[in-house]
């Protein structure tokens, strides 16, 4: 079974993040959103794979939990 | 000339039973005449088991209900013999449109599998549908089959013992007193039933409106389904066109949540609503109007003792994917063989708790459908108002989002996955017929397949050796030779790779147990497990 994949795996990262931004750039927030949520869609389904998407989407939430304090 | 909502179709008469001294008692008595009530009458009254239907009302239901009828419960009425006069008042279509906004999005074809003798999906008036069933009970009373049916007999007040419940009846002359031995309740989503009993029905409220139009126009649109989102004649919102017999066609606005019904429901104001829709010179005339919210919700059990709920009594869900109806006739299938079977001590009471387990699961399955086609149609908060825009922006040209636009997942059967009434099961043969499942329909012999199937239990035997019948404590099980070849469609949907098989089916149609090769012992230890009997 394959796993999602938390290695690096995009080659040339800086290229690939500004030209992520270069594609918001003018976009109203209501624009981004709903461009935002056409990649996901676009992805996810060239993924296809199920068990991967769901550790993706574990993993995206995960990321985003406010560190326990610890102490 | 009056139209058939307005005739009364079982006028008030007074029964005998308003002068007994003592109350009657019934084997069983079905209250509701509506589409699920009068299934379940049908088909036991077929079987020669007395039963009386009662109805608040005479006539058929009014204002604008199910239009859409799928395979599955047009199946089921061919069993109860009046399938046919319905499919061919209804409009047969295949084809749906999406738009999103302005244009067109995509249109599918829901590609009928070949090999079935129904069609997907008829549309027909919920009128013209129980007028039909009407018509067959008046047809079972001509050959002499105990059913009747008693208009303006309202029940008030219910009252349960060990073998038997009382049923106090409101006629126009006054009350009266009945026994059923069995009771059915096919009451609807109002069940006054429910309420006597004290149970619960728990569920969602979608809150919105949806604003319904039954219009008669002359209008060359094709028989298809059109689905708008957002559409420049309702922004924010979506509408449904759909076609009816009789030059009828279905048409829904969602309108939201905060609204003033009476100003929505003024003729003037749903005009200029269909003006903007069909066009500034469209020409009709309006049969119904009418503004419905939708739940979501189900009894915890469908049965209390000797009542058993069906139909919308039992549980409610919204329209989309036309699953009310439909899975009320699934119902009355699934609750009809059991029901007789215990009447005629055959099998024991505790069958019928799987009737519940059964029909909940089959509610759960409708419920979780319903849900989620309302909230991709309705979103209810702004991120899924924003994927749902942004499937709908990409279907128009990308393929792969298409199956993402839900605007209802019209209704299919369910499969009794994990019945405790399923036998074994053999992986060899195909998935789309294990234990649980409604067999699907094939081309045989002179006719089709379902045409042969139900109403008792039956051995499908496919290139094997079986002997013509068998019995057991009473229950016999019909012997059917099948050609494994007599269609492609038969093979694929019954044998797949296998040279041959054996299926224990349902008295509706279902399957019980399947091998690969007969054995008398393990046949007979799956009917006593179909039959609770074990
Ligand atoms: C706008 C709309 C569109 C729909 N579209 C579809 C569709 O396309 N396909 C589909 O399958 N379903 C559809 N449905 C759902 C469908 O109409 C219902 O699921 C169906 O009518 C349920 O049938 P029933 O027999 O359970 O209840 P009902 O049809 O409600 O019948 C109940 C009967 O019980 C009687 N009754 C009630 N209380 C008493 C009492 N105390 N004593 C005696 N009699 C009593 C009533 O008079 C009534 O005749 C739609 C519903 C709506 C509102």
């Amino acid at each position: 079974m394959t796993s999602l994949n938390t290695r690096p795996n995009i080659d040339g990262p800086d290229d690939f993040y500004a030209e992520l931004l270069a594609l918001h750039e003018g976009l109203s927030k209501a624009e981004s959103d709903a461009l935002n949520a056409r990649l996901i869609l676009i992805l996810a389904n060239h993924i296809g794979d199920r068990d991967v998407l769901r550790e993706a989407m574990q993993a995206a939430a995960r990321a985003g939990e406010k560190p326990a304090s610890n102490g | 000339m009056t139209k058939i909502f307005e005739t009364p179709l079982y006028p008030y008469r007074r029964s005998a039973d308003q002068d007994a001294r003592t109350p009657v008692r019934h084997p069983v008595v079905v209250i509701g005449a509506g589409p699920v009530g009068m299934a379940a009458a049908i088909d036991l009254a077929r079987h020669d088991v007395p039963v009386v239907i009662l109805d608040d009302n005479d006539k058929v239901s009014y204002g604008s209900r199910a239009i859409c009828f799928a395979k599955r419960p047009l199946e089921i009425l061919d069993r109860l013999g009046c399938g046919e006069p319905m499919v061919r008042k209804g409009v047969t279509w295949n084809t749906g449109k999406v738009f999103f906004g302005d244009e067109e999005t995509y249109r599918f074809n829901l590609l009928p599998e070949s090999g079935h003798k129904r069609p997907a999906f008829i549309n027909l008036q919920q009128y013209h549908f129980e007028a039909y069933m009407v018509q067959r009970i008046r047809e079972l009373q001509e050959e002499g089959r105990p059913i009747e049916i008693r208009g303006r007999n309202a029940v008030s007040a219910l009252a349960e013992h060990d073998d038997h419940v009382r049923l106090e009846i409101d006629t126009p002359e006054g009350p009266y007193n009945i026994e059923a031995e069995w009771l059915i309740a096919c009451d609807g989503a109002g069940s006054s039933t429910r309420r006597m009993l004290g149970l619960d029905f728990v569920g969602k409220v979608f809150e919105d409106n949806f604003l319904i139009a039954d219009v008669i126009m002359e209008a060359d649109f094709p028989p298809e389904r059109w689905f708008w989102f957002d559409p420049p004649f309702n922004r924010g919102q979506s509408a449904l066109l759909h076609k009816q017999p009789d030059n009828l066609w279905r048409i829904d606005f969602q309108i939201g949540w905060n609204i003033d019904r009476e100003e929505e429901l003024k003729e003037e104001n749903i005009r200029r609503r269909l003006h903007a829709m069909l066009g500034e010179d469209a020409k009709f005339e309006l049969e119904w109007t009418s503004i419905y919210t939708f739940q979501c919700r189900r009894m915890e059990s469908f049965r209390k003792g000797r009542v058993l709920f069906a139909g919308d009594a039992a549980h409610q869900v919204s329209p989309f994917g036309a699953r009310g109806a439909n899975s009320g006739l699934q119902d009355t299938d699934n609750l009809a063989w059991k029901l007789r079977l215990v009447m005629e001590g055959k099998a024991p009471e505790s069958l019928l708790d799987s009737y519940s387990s059964e029909r909940i699961h089959g509610a759960d399955e409708n419920i979780l459908n319903s849900t989620r086609s309302t909230e991709f149609i309705t979103p209810k908060s702004e991120i899924s108002r924003i994927f749902r825009d942004a499937v709908l922006d990409l279907a128009r040209e990308h393929e792969f989002a298409r199956p993402l636009v839900n605007s209802g997942r019209l209704s299919v059967p369910c499969t009794y996955d994990g019945s405790p009434l399923n036998g074994p099961d053999c992986p060899e043969l195909p998935r789309r017929t294990r234990p649980g499942s409604p067999a699907p329909d094939a081309p045989i012999a002179n006719g089709w397949l379902l045409d042969r199937l139900g109403d008792r239990f039956q051995l499908l035997v496919f290139a094997v050796n079986a002997p013509e019948r068998l019995e057991d404590g009473g229950i016999e099980v019909e012997t059917i030779r099948l050609d494994p070849d007599a269609s492609p469609e038969l093979r694929e949907r019954y044998l797949g790779e296998a040279d041959g098989a054996v299926y224990l089916m349902r008295p509706d149609q279902h399957v019980a147990a399947r091998w690969r090769h007969f054995d008398e012992a393990a046949v007979i230890a799956a009917l006593r497990k179909a039959t609770g009997r074990e």
